[in-house]
């Protein structure tokens, strides 16, 4: 077992989750199965490879250059208003759970 | 119309011939879903009003005698991860059960822009996590053949759509596996394009480095005219490769003759069903009759593909998960004191069992003394799995493989297993991970009736091979030669 109890805490804290103590339970045995899989891994020496993050790396970068121009084929001129216009206040509010019309409204967030 | 087997072709020139109307074949496709969707539960919702006034704009175009656009009158399902302009946009998650996108996705836009109508959004496992579709928060989807098995995931809904006659075509969402798996299990024909051929804008976001759009269809043609209309760079989103789009169709025309298919040992190991690998073996041979020529190829790292897919999937979808707060468009629970008690309950009670579980690993793998052992582990072995491929294709044009390990297994069978659930994409996940294109097309069924699918996996950006391919697979099966 590397994955503990206190482990889930630590992470479910991290990650804005509570979890009942049921579903920390069912976590610490899951994590353990799915990462005692996952330590296949350590079989591979990986310490002259270079990590991968984006597919796009390797077909649209233009390697003769240097630093973000490298990525030119992301990049596109700055416009104003931006590509669509912005959403106008009212229809940005209309999905949110609670709203004063001008706002999005929260519960108290600094406690005194 | 017969809607069994009606091909976008089919249904569009009947429209244009005024052989039927674009609003009779919508009624005709809402009836099928009336008829069949209770027992199967593919769509979570439908947009009539939206639908009706489509088919009226391409009626009034046929009558006046225009040309219709190459899918003009087609009826067609979405995937409920793809935002629709004021119709519900759930991605299968009770978080999201009440959120009406005020904008469309680019694919969405590009397919109505062509003439399609949109009869609704189909299920699918919550924000695309799943490979049976049981993941989904408001039910599963059921297999269109056999009600007591999965019609796999995660679009699931879009599969089991098509496969029963409910939509004509369907987009969906691949990640892992989540377009040709589902096909593979229905029967229909799944193609997810190179990572950057179609825009993701408005796709919303499982793991952005690995999120395909791509069609879900009954034969190959229709996935090839599909493909074709919501290709090519958006500037919407960056990551939409400012690549020519081919015409698919031309593409397909070309011969096979003399195209070298390679065959990977490491597909056809342990674990594969002997019907299901009887199946390839025999497609593989047919495509050797119409000209092909088979050469063996190793994709080594194949083993680790798995691993390295579920830490750099869930690290980016715990990250991308994270807008989920209740502030702006997400469920907010009821009666809390403070900002953070609103999230952390808001987060609990709005995602299911398996987002959870997916959060917490990729937060765990980003977390801080985990990052280089997991995290920067699996993409190195992303680079090596990358590599293999590329090793590969320098000596083959395309990659033949199964699907699935297996046909279409029973619900709740791998439900309580989350390692046997991922286990289910073991011949998908490592295209997502190189993002190289790959077809999911019907190779047979097995004594019980349960379809199998041939994967055909291509070069980035050379979709035209394997649709060809397909077809060539396609069509030899049907002559029966």
């Amino acid at each position: 077992m590397k994955v503990t109890e206190k482990d889930v805490t630590y992470v479910a804290d991290l990650a804005n989750l509570e979890l009942s103590a049921e579903e920390r339970v069912g976590m610490v045995r899951d994590l353990n199965s799915i990462l005692g899989y996952i330590e296949r891994l350590n079989e591979l020496d990986t310490s002259k490879v270079e990590p991968m993050a984006q597919v796009s790396d390797r077909y649209g970068v233009d390697e003769s250059k240097q630093g973000s121009a490298r990525f030119a084929y992301a990049t596109r001129d700055d416009i104003l208003e931006g590509l669509r216009k912005s959403l106008p206040q009212e229809t940005a509010l209309e999905n949110a759970p609670d709203s004063d019309g001008t706002f999005f409204r929260v519960p108290k967030v600094i406690e005194r | 119309m017969e809607l069994a087997g009606l091909s976008i072709d089919d249904a569009r020139s009947a429209v244009q011939k005024r052989k039927t109307t674009a609003l009779a074949l919508v009624e005709e496709h809402y009836t099928q879903i009336q008829k069949e969707d209770g027992q199967i539960g593919a769509f979570l919702t439908l947009c009539k009003e939206r639908a009706l006034e489509q088919a009226d704009r391409i009626d009034r175009m046929a009558v006046e005698g225009k040309p219709l656009p190459p899918l003009g009158g087609v009826p067609v399902a979405i995937k409920d991860v793809m935002s629709t302009r004021g119709v519900r946009t759930t991605a299968g998650s009770k978080i999201l059960n009440k959120y009406i996108p005020p904008f469309d996705c680019t694919a969405v836009e590009r397919m109505e822009a062509a003439g399609a109508v949109i009869l609704g959004k189909t299920n699918c496992d919550e924000f695309a996590m799943g490979s049976s579709n049981e993941n989904s928060a408001f039910h599963p989807v059921r297999h269109p053949r056999d009600l007591g098995r999965v019609p796999g995931g995660s679009s699931g809904g879009s599969a089991a759509a098509v496969a029963a006659d409910m939509a004509v075509v369907a987009l969906g969402s691949d990640t892992g596996g989540s377009i040709r798996q589902p096909a593979s299990f229905c029967g229909v024909v799944g193609l997810m394009p190179t990572y950057g051929r179609v825009s993701r804008y408005g796709l919303i976001a499982f793991a952005s480095s690995l999120d395909h759009i791509g069609p879900l269809a009954k034969n190959v043609k229709d996935a090839a005219i599909v493909l074709r209309t919501i290709a090519g760079r958006d500037p919407m989103d960056s990551t939409s490769a400012d690549i020519p789009v081919p015409d698919y169709l031309a593409e397909l025309e070309k011969p096979v003759r003399g195209l070298k298919l390679g065959v990977a040992k490491e597909y056809f190991g342990d674990g594969l069903d002997d019907e299901v690998r009887h199946a390839v073996e025999s497609a593989i041979d047919k495509l050797k009759r119409v000209g092909c020529e088979v050469v063996p190829v190793s994709l080594p790292h194949t083993p680790y593909a798995i691993p390295a897919y579920y830490l750099i999937a869930t690290a980016e979808a715990s990250s991308n998960l994270a807008r989920y707060d209740g502030v702006r468009y997400s469920y907010r629970v009821a009666g809390v004191k403070s900002l953070s008690e609103m999230y952390r309950r808001s987060r609990d009670e709005g995602f299911g069992a398996e987002v959870k579980r997916r959060i917490m690993l990729g937060t765990y793998a980003l977390s801080a003394g985990y990052y280089d052992a997991y995290y920067l582990k699996a993409q190195k072995v992303r680079t090596l799995l990358t590599r293999d491929f590329e090793e590969a294709f320098s000596k083959v044009d395309a990659i033949v493989t199964p699907t699935s390990p297996t046909a279409a297994f029973r619900l709740g069978e791998k439900s309580n297993d989350p390692l046997a659930m991922y286990l289910a994409d073991i011949y998908t996940v490592t295209a997502d991970l190189a993002g190289i294109p790959g077809i999911s097309v019907p190779c047979g069924e097995t004594r019980e009736k349960l379809p199998i699918g041939l994967q055909i996996l291509g070069k980035h950006f050379d979709e035209g091979t394997i649709l060809r391919i397909a077809q060539a697979y396609e069509r030899s099966a049907h002559s029966g030669s």
